[in-house]
């Protein structure tokens, strides 16, 4: 359609406005609530200085969803929760009722439509993810069916609340790491440098770009067969991928050796300790489409453990600050090796500058 | 697998035993998928075949066709490209197929991102004004949400965006961010149902966005900038990690205690709870034990939330509240993952005032940006290049000691003399 014919002029108006989407009790109450309860799995009490009570069911969703999906959500939420509905950052769908009675007819309803009721307290929550294979341009993996298989393998522990604090979890499909630092991460990790197609460069990208890209300064111009071409110095070459996101010619992606690792204790909350960083616990898994078996078995071996050993409240990575690394690998199963030793920038900050010693 | 036969396989619709029952007509088959369709964690293959059933879309029979394909050859076959509506540089998301000759049914499948409410609420009025617009011009998949807080209505053509985007916006809703510009930004529930909300995030979040629309539609910064807005220091929006410009609720006086509510906690639990999740949980040991009583000594209390959140009923923030600013938070790419650190220890966040002299403050910031920042920086690794020092004095701020974990180790620098 080209722009005479539009009738409408565009309103750059930005978010949609909020007020009209929010539940008459929380618009009541809004800025004042005295406390919440977690009444049982899946469910919050939030209680206002005014007296009243808002109840929370919570459910996971695949997020890769349709608008099918979507009108059964709003179904429920019409006839449960006032038409009002809304969404956490792990991708939960929340339905807050000040109806108590309304609580266990909704679970049972969302548990017969697929959605499993949990999310809460001391669980291990639904997984951050991107895109994958489904939609991203720079991909070596799926996003969603990663999490599928995930989060299958930790249903219970979704449902229940029985880890000694919560867990997050989190993919990604290159090592950018969109799905951000987590309790556990599942995230890509190339082990070759890029192959180049000489043939469509010079076509398709701007070689000082490229150039520019690389962290450690490994890439550098050359010609060939005639063409402006670039060269990867794979000695140097740390295989981050930075430069396919510049020029898709520098093919990183590969379906051999583009591997999974698995990092564990980051943790974005200040509660306690300050936010932390992961640490990289396995590598060189198989990219194992379409259940990623071997990703979910480490993860299984890492929550039971955790499970096991963690005190109240502590998170994964302050799970592992108390018994320390060594018995963190003896526990879980899992083999340090020489590459877990960092040699990227501030890497002294990960040495042991100490005579601690665990035996 | 476990629960596979539960009720949970069912998928998301009633009736319907399984997703795979409704393969042999429209779709062609996609037996890798179709194993993403057991276990008992709600299936988005059920949901898309489900879709592409009813709606006989082939844009969704070509892109099951194309995905199946990247499970068998663990391959990624999406190019980007350029796709806009007028006026907009960004918030199109373009994708064409690198294999149309296949499967020229996925030759494309653009990303319409769409900015939610703040704190991710809608009405089911909303909701289905929305899935309506979108199954009318687009693929009816919808992702809720994308990491940077959009609504990602995935699966459109070039030649039916702007009709799309017409239609939605006229219903209120806008387009995201993409590219070097201001990003869509993302709240937690906020005081919307948290009693630990330091400030009205919901309302920032709105008055932010909608002040940096133009430079969200028109990118032309030195890289992508993400506002993430959390009520507390709890920060459930990941802001520290996950957005340049972190902005979280705190309180600046003491901790509200409730005695009774503590006394009924003890009671319920016993004093070994109090002991071991409460006061040797505490980060900075300000919380003792005083004949049999808790007591918090608040100078030293750091404000990281964790006896609020372990006696949610007898323990709240300060009345003193507001916002602690934080700066510089990215993940992995090239210089490796990047905390956000503490640029503003408090400010006020109550009145419109309040909100307009944050606003001035981002905009030195982004001014300061501009004229130190390299083409793909993010600002967190500027004010690393550059230095924090020659940051705080170009945007106007005094040092603080908050800002740093501990004073500089070494004395490699020239003070002014």
């Amino acid at each position: 359609m080209s722009s005479s014919e539009r009738k409408w002029k565009t309103i750059e108006s930005g978010p949609h406005t909020y007020e009209e989407a929010l539940h008459p009790v929380v618009r009541k109450n809004y800025g004042k609530w005295k406390y919440h309860e977690i009444p049982k799995p899946g469910v919050l009490k939030h209680v206002a200085e005014s007296g009243d009570a808002i109840y929370t069911v919570r459910a996971g969703t695949p997020r890769q969803d349709t608008v099918d999906m979507l009108r059964l959500l709003c179904d429920i939420a019409d006839k449960y929760s006032d038409g009002y509905l809304r969404f956490t950052v792990r991708n939960n769908v929340e339905f807050l009722t000040p109806n108590p009675e309304n609580v266990e007819p909704m679970i049972r309803e969302l548990e017969s439509l697929g959605f499993p009721v949990g999310g809460t307290g001391m669980c291990v929550s639904s997984v951050a993810h991107t895109q994958g294979w489904l939609h991203c341009d720079i991909p070596a993996t799926d996003a969603s069916g990663v999490v599928k298989s995930m989060m299958d393998s930790v249903y219970r522990e979704f449902k229940d609340m029985q880890m000694p604090n919560k867990v997050r979890l989190s993919t990604s499909c290159c090592s950018i790491n969109c799905g951000g630092q987590a309790d556990i991460a599942v995230v890509v990790k190339h082990t070759r440098p890029p192959r180049i197609n000489h043939e469509h460069l010079s076509l398709i990208c701007e070689l000082p770009k490229a150039v520019a890209r690389c962290p450690v300064a490994a890439i550098r111009p050359t010609v060939v067969n005639g063409k402006k071409s670039l060269m990867v110095d794979e000695a140097k070459c740390i295989c981050c991928g930075a430069c396919f996101g510049a020029c898709p010619a520098m093919e990183i992606n590969h379906p051999e050796h583009s591997k999974f690792a698995i990092w564990v204790g980051g943790k974005n909350s200040n509660a306690r300790s300050k936010p932390s960083t992961m640490s990289i616990v396995a590598h060189n898994l198989p990219n194992n489409p379409p259940r990623w078996p071997e990703v979910t078995e480490a993860i299984g071996k890492i929550l039971h453990a955790y499970k096991e050993g963690g005190r109240p409240w502590e998170r994964m990575g302050e799970w592992i600050n108390r018994i320390g690394w060594k018995r963190f690998f003896e526990e879980t199963g899992l083999v340090f090796d020489k590459d877990m030793i960092d040699s990227y920038r501030h890497a002294r900050t990960t040495f042991n500058q100490s005579a601690h010693v665990r035996f | 697998m476990e629960g596979a036969n539960g009720a949970a396989s069912q998928g998301a619709q009633p009736g319907k035993e399984s997703g795979k029952e409704t393969n042999g007509t429209f779709l062609n088959p996609t037996p890798m998928l179709d194993e993403l369709e057991n276990g008992p964690w709600p299936s988005f293959v059920s949901g898309f075949k489900r879709l592409a059933e009813r709606t006989k879309k082939p844009m969704l029979r070509g892109v099951l066709d194309q995905l199946e394909y990247s499970y068998k050859t663990r391959m990624g076959y999406w190019k980007g490209g350029l796709v806009t509506v007028d006026g907009y540089g960004a918030g199109i998301i373009t994708r064409y197929s690198m294999i149309k000759d296949k499967f020229p049914e996925a030759a494309e499948f653009h990303t319409m991102r769409i900015q939610p409410a703040p704190g991710l609420h809608y009405s089911t009025a909303m909701l289905r004004e929305l899935c309506d617009i979108w199954e009318k011009h687009g693929s009816g998949i919808i992702a809720l949400h994308g990491q940077t807080g959009d609504i990602m209505l995935q699966g459109i053509e070039q030649d039916k965006v702007q009709e799309c985007f017409d239609e939605l916006n006229q219903a209120g809703w806008d387009l995201g961010g993409a590219g070097a510009g201001m990003r869509t930004g993302v709240s937690c529930i906020g005081p919307g149902r948290c009693e630990n909300a330091c400030y009205d995030n919901l309302k920032l979040h709105l008055k932010a966005l909608q002040y940096y629309v133009g430079a969200l539609h028109r990118p032309e910064w030195n890289y992508k900038l993400k506002f993430k807005f959390s009520g507390c220091p709890n920060d459930c929006t990941n802001s520290i990690m996950r957005s340049d410009l972190a902005v979280i609720g705190t309180w600046k006086d003491s901790i509200q205690v409730d005695r009774d509510e503590v006394r009924a906690w003890v009671e319920e639990r016993g004093l070994d709870a109090l002991v071991n999740q409460v006061i040797n949980l505490c980060p900075t040991r300000a919380i003792s034990l005083r004949n049999g009583e808790m007591e918090i000594e608040n100078r030293d209390c750091v404000r990281c939330m964790h006896c609020l959140n372990a006696m949610p009923k007898a323990l709240s923030p300060g009345k003193e509240r507001g916002i602690a600013f934080l700066m510089g938070g990215k993940n992995t790419l090239k210089v490796g993952v990047n905390m956000g650190s503490l640029i503003v220890p408090f400010m006020k966040m109550e009145t419109d005032e309040d909100i307009e002299a944050f606003l001035e403050l981002i905009d030195e910031i982004i001014d300061w940006w501009d004229d130190n920042g390299l083409d793909h920086e993010r600002i967190g690794e500027t004010i690393e290049r550059v230095g924090l020092k020659q940051f705080i004095e170009g945007i106007g701020l005094e040092a603080d000691i908050n800002m740093v974990s501990r004073p500089r180790d070494n004395p490699y620098f020239k003070a002014e003399y």
